[in-house]
């Protein structure tokens, strides 16, 4: 009589096909694909209506004395009508209720201290002064780096701070600059906040950078820029 | 295919209760502690964090445990993954929805759900042996016990370090914030605080029940003099 040996004790149980596992694999990355793409669908309008009303919150918020807006794009140096889904540098002029144009609100963003500070600013082009800024974006150390939406002194440089554009168009009569805490002596440098010099730096970085890039188009655009308005009310009629 | 075989314990309070504080996911299996430590600067964002995990939780280990028997052990943790990542980008999407000021706040601590180590951890260690609703119920005691965690640390760490909770003055303004206490110095103070505490309580509770038990059991013996 012959018995069956017993099986060596450490047997690897046989593998499944490979049809088996690579099935099993693109089932659920199909299901996984459809439940994203259905939530997607119908986030999507939702998600852009609240980008929508946090733009214009913060447009509004630079611009107080804007009753309404348009949106426009930088193209080669020109400026041309565009609308918010637009993909580009976007350009957001303010109108007061007589359909004048009031100022510009424009997009910023520099490193700061723990990631992307991303801004949107009042431009007055009348007196060539940053009026102020709201923060879109921002990661900043709580109570140090978020200080530059609650400091008085620190938002005090904004009162107007100076983001002229030179006689040739070609860039900003000075350069913004932030300086130490305390050692501000022209309108177009910045007071720096003790303690969160990184964040003030980055601030006072990315003014310069979008003034000399942005201003002088805006100054070269300017009548398109305040006939705007004008000029959509008569297409409407 | 892997079956499961062994027969299965039947599905009691324990299964819930457990994971809210007899195996709190934070205080006692230590899991998670990346966005423990990072979200917990405030009770706003820290039931943020802890709804959107409850969520991935209950969801993933509610189609491992359904597809436990389908899932072939070799490709378990690459599908595990697979679904654990198709519910926070899901999170992400409704979140975003429901209020992009919240989402900003939470910044990229809601993708990283996905390597949070609880999720995938139940997920192997419970839903994939064990039948749906047990794993469900299990998931949502672990999910409870992971946001109860979170706003202990939260509660603590936005009374101390800006007097406030949930947005509430609380202290008079005269109180100076502990401004260490939102930053990441912070969630390690808070965190270990409270896991002294509850250590504490639930050594002498221990101690206690061996005392009383010693006592209950042990016969008289006679004094020695010496």
């Amino acid at each position: 009589m012959t018995e069956s040996p017993p099986p060596p004790p450490n047997e690897v149980p046989p593998l499944p096909s490979s049809f088996s596992l690579i099935s099993t694999l693109g089932v659920v990355a199909m299901l996984s694909g459809l439940l994203v793409v259905l939530i997607y669908e119908y986030t999507k309008p939702i998600i852009a209506e609240n980008k929508r009303i946090a733009t214009e919150r913060a447009i509004f918020k630079v611009l107080p004395k804007a009753t309404s807006r348009m949106t426009f794009v930088v193209r080669n140096g020109q400026i041309e009508r565009a609308d918010d889904k637009t993909i580009g540098e976007l350009i957001y002029a303010g109108y007061d209720a007589d359909n004048n144009l009031v100022g510009m609100a424009l997009n910023a963003a520099e490193q700061g201290y723990q990631g992307i500070v991303q801004l949107l600013y009042g431009y007055d082009y009348k007196t060539g002064c940053i009026t102020g800024y709201d923060v879109l974006k921002s990661t900043e150390t709580p109570g140090f780096g978020t200080k530059i939406t609650t400091d008085k002194d620190f938002l005090a440089n904004f009162n107007c701070l100076d983001a002229k554009v030179n006689s040739e168009q070609t860039g900003l009569i000075n350069v913004i600059k932030t300086v130490r805490h305390g050692t501000k002596q022209n309108p177009w440098e910045i007071d720096a906040i003790s303690g969160s010099t990184i964040t003030s730096n980055a601030i006072g970085r990315m003014f310069n950078q979008s003034g000399q890039a942005l201003h002088p188009i805006i100054a070269k655009n300017l009548a398109l820029l305040t006939t705007a308005k004008e000029s959509e009310r008569g297409e409407h009629e | 295919m892997s079956k499961s075989t062994q027969k299965e314990a039947p599905l009691t309070m324990d299964v819930f209760t457990a994971g809210i504080w007899k195996e709190n996911p934070v205080f006692v299996m230590m899991l998670g502690l990346c966005p423990v430590l990072a979200v917990t600067n405030s009770v706003e964002n820290s039931l943020a964090m802890g709804a959107a995990s409850i969520f991935v939780l209950v969801c993933s280990n509610a189609l491992v445990s359904a597809l436990r028997n389908f899932i072939p052990k070799q490709v378990r943790i690459t599908t595990y993954i697979i679904i654990i990542a198709t519910f926070v980008t899901l999170v992400d999407y409704i979140i975003q929805a429901i209020s992009l000021d919240l989402y900003n706040k939470l910044g990229a601590f809601i993708q990283l759900i996905v390597v949070n180590c609880l999720i995938l951890g139940r997920a192997e260690a419970f839903a994939s042996k064990n039948s749906f609703g047990k794993s469900v119920i299990s998931a949502l005691g672990m999910g409870l016990g992971f946001t109860l965690a979170l706003v202990m640390l939260g509660g603590v760490r936005e009374l101390l370090g800006a007097g406030q909770l949930l947005g509430y003055q609380i202290f008079s303004l005269n109180f100076e914030p502990w401004i260490v206490m939102i930053l990441p110095p912070g969630g390690f103070i808070v965190l270990g605080s409270w896991l002294l505490l509850i250590n504490y309580i639930e050594q002498r509770r221990t101690g206690k029940l061996i005392a009383e038990d010693a006592a209950s059991h042990c016969t008289v013996s006679p004094t020695r003099s010496s």
